[in-house]
């Protein structure tokens, strides 16, 4: 009978590091890792000699100090003595703000070019494939300029408005398209406008619960509740009346002409009107082609099987084509709102002052800070992105295909 | 039997009838536009607004562009050429034509050079781009790099000679290894092309730029579209070797690196390519040894490098995740190590699928390179809002010279997507 031994114990040598893949793999990450450190201590070393010599040191003080410049479209109060991290919140708004005016508008020119671009009309399509391919080989800043002088080189100025027989005029009296930004009207709260804003807001909740009881309804017995005016009865009829019962709370502050210039309503800057409508066409472009692409991965063998249950055309797209090229678009349309946001620090070339240009720019060449400026710009842009790739994989993991 | 049939029956055709062309409205330009144009009346609608979109486009743009006037000095003159009838003052081009070329700096006698160096490189690309050349030419490819460093900058031949040696000497040091470990004969090619290095740098004379054959061009006087095209190149080149580097780190084994490989990867697509470009303005000569100066070339050339190879890797990682897990297998049973794996079974095919990505970084770093002029580079788009607008004979003339600039754009990046597309095509071998 024989008995079972232990492999003999074979001993360690050092050639053993190098060639036995056990042992390898910890070779080369330690190498990596002296490299790694001995590379960041000579690039601190140079960095820490570098400032020396020059007299400067890291310090985040001159965020306390007054910035000294004006901006010119704000969503908060600000004034040059507010602070420089004051600008720089004054910046980050500003770039949240285009940020997402223009994936709205950006979602909507993608998905409506994506949807005729497959369309049976040969020339409607071929006039979107034109679009698609003439935004998405041209630079976005070329794209930005361009925009940027059309708007200077077409709209009016504040003057057409002025005399008895002005060469421009207000549309509806309330929205002014100069070529210094449009002006809107602004909405004034009066006391009991809180009421109405949430009725309004319950009337949402409203519409939410009433389909929903819609849809039980027809799942339990099959008959089938009207959906579209009572959802829009429900949302506005409740509103309305009680706006007109608490006496016209909301007014609008129209934009009147005074001077040279206007005053009263809302200004919409011009670079933010340009960045944004730059911003949202050439994205609108590469949305289109994942709609499109999106669209076409459906087979159309699903269609089919629901026309042959019956379905309409409408139930069809909304029931059964929708929900499966969704899952395709989404993805790609999360990572080209990303590129929206890091697109739009292309502000600087217009002159709107988003947080490249605070930041980065003014605040940057005012303090010569520009270690600590640019490495803060870097964290917000980070942090955004990190937070949109974070909703993305939330997104992904809920959609994913239930595979066994 | 036919015959008493043919008797019985009253008329039985004997011949067969010509076949009859089909009526008019089924065929024809009237049934194309029925079925493509007027199918519905939805679809009438959206053509009459899309036929009025091109008729207001092509009735604004066109009578422009043919009353165009070529041949003016100023816009002054310009104007008064066209005497208020709408037309393009295209002679901004033809005066500018150099400046929006070559930038503003750089030498009118030595324009054939960087014209030259243009030229070979597409004798330089062809090879590369097209496999069916004769591989022989790989060797002009690969000394292009040199050539064209030598004709752009100028000055001494000895740095570019001295470069191809050190590479030269790299490649034989890892021929002559390989075959017993990949590790061995990589490593050991790169300090050899260091130690050439080295050693030739310490024996070319400091005044060897005097009296070179091509005069030196410093990098601050590049400019116009050369730069934007030598920055994609360069850049596009340079950032796919370390993009597969990059993806097969994050794929590998060893915890630390592809720890490393990811913050790299995920902090650089991250953050937007300008605020890269600040760093290499303001900030990266902080990183350099003291007392060396890195001119803003190299140092814009460093970071969109890096930029690009951070969405390359990500492209080849999605190749690499792509193929099926049986070759990965397959490479493991014929006993092959993980370098060869990599370099015979893996990458080859991982690289093939990636390709339509690539390109489509390559075309979006090539748009990317007009950034460089908000870091005041003067590159096409620099140009053109810098010294040619601001100059006295040509303030105000927007839209041919940003016209210009989105049309040499737009002609190479679509060449670039088509050329990739054919690729696509070449390149299939799953017989669908």
């Amino acid at each position: 009978m024989t008995t079972m031994t232990d492999p003999p114990q074979e001993s360690f040598r050092l050639s053993m590091l190098l060639n036995d893949t056990r042992y390898r793999s910890y070779t080369f990450q330690f190498i990596a890792l002296i490299v790694l450190i001995a590379s960041a201590a000579f690039l601190m070393s140079n960095l820490f000699s570098n400032l020396a010599a020059a007299g400067l040191n890291i310090s985040y003080q001159f965020l306390g100090t007054p910035a000294g410049y004006d901006i010119n479209q704000t969503l908060i109060d600000y004034s040059s003595q507010s602070t420089n991290a004051r600008a720089a919140l004054v910046g980050i708004l500003n770039t949240l703000l285009v940020a997402f005016l223009a994936c709205v508008t950006a979602t909507i020119f993608g998905v409506i070019a994506g949807v005729l671009r497959l369309s049976n009309n040969w020339l409607v399509s071929k006039l979107m494939s034109f679009y698609v391919e003439i935004f998405r080989n041209i630079p976005v800043l070329i794209w930005i300029i361009i925009i940027f002088t059309i708007m200077i080189a077409v709209l009016p100025g504040p003057r057409a408005f002025r005399g008895d027989d002005p060469a421009a005029s207000m549309v509806f009296d309330a929205f002014a398209f100069t070529n210094r930004g449009v002006y809107i009207p602004a909405p004034v709260w009066g006391a009991g406008s809180l009421v109405v804003v949430a009725t309004f807001l319950l009337s949402i909740v409203g519409v939410i619960a009433y389909r929903r009881y819609a849809t039980k309804l027809l799942y339990a017995t099959g008959r089938l509740l009207p959906m579209g005016w009572p959802s829009l009865a429900i949302l506005f009829v409740p509103t309305l009346l009680v706006y007109f019962i608490m006496g016209m709370p909301i007014g609008l502050d129209y934009p009147v002409l005074k001077g040279f210039n206007f005053s009263g309503g809302i200004k919409v800057g011009g670079p933010l009107i340009a960045l944004w409508f730059a911003l949202s066409i050439y994205t609108g472009a590469f949305i289109a082609e994942n709609v499109r692409a999106g669209i076409q991965a459906i087979s159309k063998g699903q269609s089919e099987a629901a026309g042959a249950l019956g379905l309409r055309q409408g139930r069809i797209m909304n029931l059964v084509v929708l929900p499966q090229a969704l899952r395709v678009i989404i993805p790609p349309l999360i990572s080209q709102y990303l590129n929206i946001t890091k697109n739009s620090s292309l502000a600087i070339a217009v002159g709107y002052a988003d947080v490249t240009a605070t930041l980065g720019g003014i605040t940057l060449n005012q303090t010569g800070r520009a270690i600590e400026c640019v490495l803060l710009l870097m964290l917000f842009y980070l942090t955004i992105s990190l937070c949109i790739s974070a909703v993305m994989n939330v997104y992904n993991n809920s959609v994913k295909l239930k595979e066994r | 039997m036919s015959d008493t049939h043919a008797h019985s029956a009253a008329f039985v055709r004997t011949e067969q009838v010509p076949p009859a062309p089909p009526p008019a409205s089924a065929t024809g330009p009237v049934k194309w536009a029925k079925d493509n144009l007027f199918s519905t009346p939805l679809y009438s609608v959206l053509t009459v607004a899309a036929l009025y979109v091109i008729y207001v486009i092509l009735g604004n743009t066109l009578p422009w562009i043919f009353s165009g006037v070529w041949n003016t000095s100023s816009l002054a003159e310009c104007r008064e050429v066209l005497d208020g009838v709408s037309g393009g003052c295209f002679s901004v081009l033809t005066e500018r034509w150099n400046q929006l070329l070559f930038g503003f700096k750089y030498p009118v006698d030595q324009y054939w050079r960087p014209s030259l160096a243009f030229v070979l490189f597409f004798a330089a690309a062809a090879p590369v781009l097209f496999y069916k050349m004769p591989r022989k030419l790989l060797l002009f490819t690969a000394i292009f790099p040199f050539l064209a460093y030598w004709l752009i900058w100028g000055g001494t031949i000895l740095t570019p000679i001295l470069a191809l040696v050190g590479v030269v000497a790299g490649y034989f040091v890892y021929q002559r290894f390989v075959a017993g470990s990949f590790a061995a004969g990589f490593f050991g090619g790169i300090a050899a092309a260091f130690v050439v290095w080295i050693i030739g740098g310490l024996l070319i004379p400091d005044n060897a730029n005097e009296g070179a054959m091509l005069r030196a061009v410093p990098s601050r006087d590049l400019g116009g579209f050369m730069l934007n095209m030598m920055l994609g190149v360069a850049c596009v080149s340079l950032s796919v070797p370390l993009g597969i580097a990059l993806a097969l780190g994050r794929q590998s084994d060893m915890p630390l690196i592809k720890w490393i490989c990811v913050v790299f990867i995920e902090f650089i697509r991250g953050v937007p390519l300008i605020t890269l470009l600040f760093v290499a303005s303001v900030m990266l000569a902080y990183f350099f040894p003291p007392g060396t100066t890195t001119d803003l070339f190299l140092r814009v050339v460093i970071m969109i490098t890096m930029f690009s190879a951070a969405y390359i890797a990500e492209v080849i990682r999605g190749g690499l995740a792509a193929l099926p897990r049986g070759q990965y297998e397959a490479a493991d049973s014929l006993g092959l190590d993980y370098p060869q794996a990599m370099r015979l079974i893996i990458l080859p095919q991982a690289l093939k699928i990636s390709i339509p990505g690539i390109v489509n970084v390559a075309v979006g770093l090539f748009k990317d390179t007009t950034l460089v002029s908000v870091i005041s580079m003067f590159d096409l788009v620099g140009m053109i809002r810098g010294p040619i607008l601001a100059s006295t004979e040509w303030n105000g003339v927007y839209w041919e010279l940003l016209g210009f600039a989105a049309l040499l754009f737009f002609v190479v990046c679509y060449g670039i997507s088509q050329y990739s597309q054919w690729l696509e095509r070449q390149l299939a071998t799953d017989h669908r």
